[in-house]
């Protein structure tokens, strides 16, 4: 029979499947941080249990860490007991740890894939909700609990309920000036933050196929903010060629055998999902969001708009409430919408090419008066690879902060956060209610924007200079 | 884990659509290595912020069951945002819909979300907020929720049912499959890498 890619690759780890039970999956690689570990560490203790696989796990320090003096005690006490804790732990558990400071350390997203850790086929699994972006290798990658996080070391584990199928089929070619992150604020806002509840995603279609490997990773990051247990994007030869040389990746016979079976992953002709959604790349624009969830999204061309316009009475209610706390009137144009600091960076967009992409617009301008841009790479390797390439002087002339690498303004767990009343461009992948920061408000854009958002001060786009 | 069969207690009416984890509990207060006292972190800004807000008013302080819009739970996998609701004293959450991550961390900790259909919290919305004392019954045993004149069915796996009510871990029941996962591990692809 005829299945999809998310379905072959959960029959491949079914350790035990018994009727009016969740199948038992096997878990290829599980990712450790500091904010999601300590209780399920502590779990193990108190019930004298083992890590099952520590050459299966893997730890690194991000959500919380600072981004500048990382070589000075951390001044949050409650933070440094959090990172302390972890590496505690790690040591008692024989968990390979990179630690601030460390050249391997950084988001777990980006270490993942940059380390070649992150494989077509595989299942992998992390105490934090962005680890779809794993998907776009073709892995089965989710965001677990710390439950689960306990579970998963214990026994390299998980039950697992069973899953719809759903595809986003992306046609056409993007424009210039267009992103895979202005694509995948598009499906949110068409699909819904609740849109994916229960599915695994696919992405398929000409346009998706035409994204590098960073690109895809945007996309699978976000499936989550539809409400998806993952995203997938069948391996192609751009996932070989990205690979291919990684320190984790196989190599000589193997990697041939690998890629081999790497090819058999894609879902094969003929099969059927439960749902399929339908996007034309040609259409889109870049995207902004106006609300406090990512779905509340619109192209940057357009107005705030008007909750009166939403036909269904939660949505109606819901667009009044984020319009009250983000402070805007209906039918204001977007891109005269003021920002007081803009964010590069996170599992998103704090990749090279996101660095690449936001240097280009930046370079030979300078941020606007009043407007703060940091600069976050994903990891310490993107931060060292963008100074090889001088990215770190053009930020700097254009007045703009260069950090250490971290979690950082996405989700202000360490100092770095907006004050009450401020308002940001982010690459980033949240909007809620004062997730950067109490009070703070935030548009969700692509690295582009972001660049261009800085140096007119309000939300723009490359063209617009 | 504590057994679940039967809740009855005061509810609280949230009328609010995509409750995300931010703010079921900011990021700050995160940093804990405990499981407990995450109470002070439920709803944080809401609560500092809004003298209105549900549970800032009197009339709602003993309520155990949330009652809630479509969408609870966005956002992040992080399950202080179960315990934060269960170190406040809530039970059982009720919505037309939750978000995947956090409805798993739920069920594996005992606090119990059940799924109603959107006109039927609206009713309970109603029932609540004309008198907070009205008292809701959530019964996983018969799978219904009751209060008033309502008797509203919910579905939910046997499996888990069957979990919550005898209080159990999946971790304990997993381990008495190690021999399977054990055989399993014979006949992993070679490729797949390990980390050290």
């Amino acid at each position: 029979m005829a299945r999809t890619m998310a379905e072959k690759v959960w029959e491949e780890h079914v350790v035990r499947r018994a009727e009016g039970e969740p199948d038992l999956l096997y878990i290829d690689l599980h990712l450790v941080h500091e904010v999601t570990s300590p209780q399920a560490f502590e779990g193990l203790r108190l019930a004298g249990r083992t890590l099952r696989r520590p050459d299966l796990t893997i730890a690194t320090e991000d959500h919380n860490v600072p981004t500048e003096n990382i070589l000075l005690p951390i001044a949050d006490p409650v933070s440094r007991t959090q990172i302390e804790t972890l590496r505690k732990n790690a040591s008692d558990f024989g968990v390979r740890l990179h630690p601030m400071g460390d050249i391997d350390q950084g988001v777990v997203h980006v270490i993942g894939p940059q380390l070649g850790l992150t494989q077509p086929g595989m299942t992998v699994v992390c105490g934090d909700s962005h680890t779809s972006t794993h998907g776009a290798f073709g892995a089965l990658a989710f965001g677990i609990g710390t439950s689960q996080v306990e579970h998963v070391m214990a026994t390299q584990t998980l039950p697992m309920a069973p899953f719809k199928t759903m595809a986003v089929n992306v046609t056409g070619t993007l424009r210039p000036g267009v992103t895979s992150k202005d694509i995948i604020l598009a499906v949110i806002a068409k699909i819904g933050t609740g849109g994916g509840q229960g599915y695994v995603i696919e992405y398929r279609g000409e346009a998706i196929r035409s994204l590098s490997m960073e690109a895809r990773m945007t996309v699978c990051n976000m499936s989550i903010e539809a409400g998806a247990r993952a995203g997938m994007i069948a391996p192609d030869q751009t996932t070989f060629d990205y690979l291919e040389g990684r320190p984790h990746a196989p190599k000589g016979e193997l990697w041939d055998r690998a890629v081999e079976h790497w090819k058999s992953l894609a879902t094969d002709e003929g099969a059927e999902f439960d749902h399929e959604v339908f996007l034309d790349a040609d259409e889109l624009s870049p995207f902004v969001t106006w609300g406090t969830n990512p779905g509340q999204g619109a192209p940057l061309d357009s107005a705030v708009p008007d909750p009166a316009s939403f036909e269904d009475d939660t949505d109606r209610a819901a667009a009044e409430k984020a319009l009250a706390y983000m402070d805007l009137a209906p039918g204001t144009p977007l891109r005269e919408v003021r920002v007081d600091t803009v964010f590069v960076g996170s599992c998103t967009n704090g990749r090279i090419e996101d660095l690449r992409a936001a240097a280009e617009v930046i370079r030979g301008r300078r941020v606007a008066e009043g407007v703060r841009m940091m600069i976050v790479p994903g990891s310490m390797r993107v931060k060292e690879q963008a100074a090889a390439e001088g990215l770190d002087q053009v930020f700097r002339e254009a007045g703009a902060e260069w950090r250490e690498a971290g979690c950082s303004m996405c989700l202000g767990m360490n100092p770095d956060t907006l004050k009450p009343g401020e308002r940001s461009a982010s690459t980033s992948n949240r909007n809620f209610e004062g997730r950067q920061g109490k009070g703070g408000r935030t548009h969700l854009v692509s690295p582009l924007v972001a660049a261009a958002t800085a140096v007119r001060g309000t939300l723009s786009s490359p063209a617009d200079l | 884990m504590e057994k679940f069969t039967v809740h009855t207690g005061r509810a609280v009416p949230l009328r609010y659509s995509n409750v995300d984890t931010d703010q079921i509990i900011p990021a700050v207060y995160l940093k804990r290595v405990s499981r407990d006292g995450f109470e002070d972190g439920l709803f944080a800004a809401w609560r500092a912020n809004d003298p209105g807000f549900v549970l800032n008013r009197p009339e709602y302080k003993e309520g155990t069951v949330l009652i809630a819009g479509p969408d609870f739970g966005t956002g992040s996998s992080r399950e202080h945002a179960v315990w934060a609701l269960q170190n406040y004293g809530f039970k059982a959450v009720l919505a037309p819909r939750f978000a995947d991550i956090f409805r798993g961390n739920s069920l594996k900790g005992g606090l119990l979300t059940v799924v109603l259909p959107q006109q039927v919290i609206e009713r309970l919305w109603e029932m609540v907020e004309a008198d907070p004392a009205t008292e809701v019954t959530v019964d996983l045993e018969a799978r219904e929720v009751r209060a008033g004149g309502i008797t509203e069915p919910f579905e939910l796996d046997d499996y888990t049912r069957w979990r919550l009510m005898e209080g159990l871990d999946d971790i304990g029941l997993t381990l008495r499959h190690t021999d399977a996962i054990t055989e399993f591990e014979k006949h992993r692809k070679p490729w797949l890498p390990v980390t050290q």
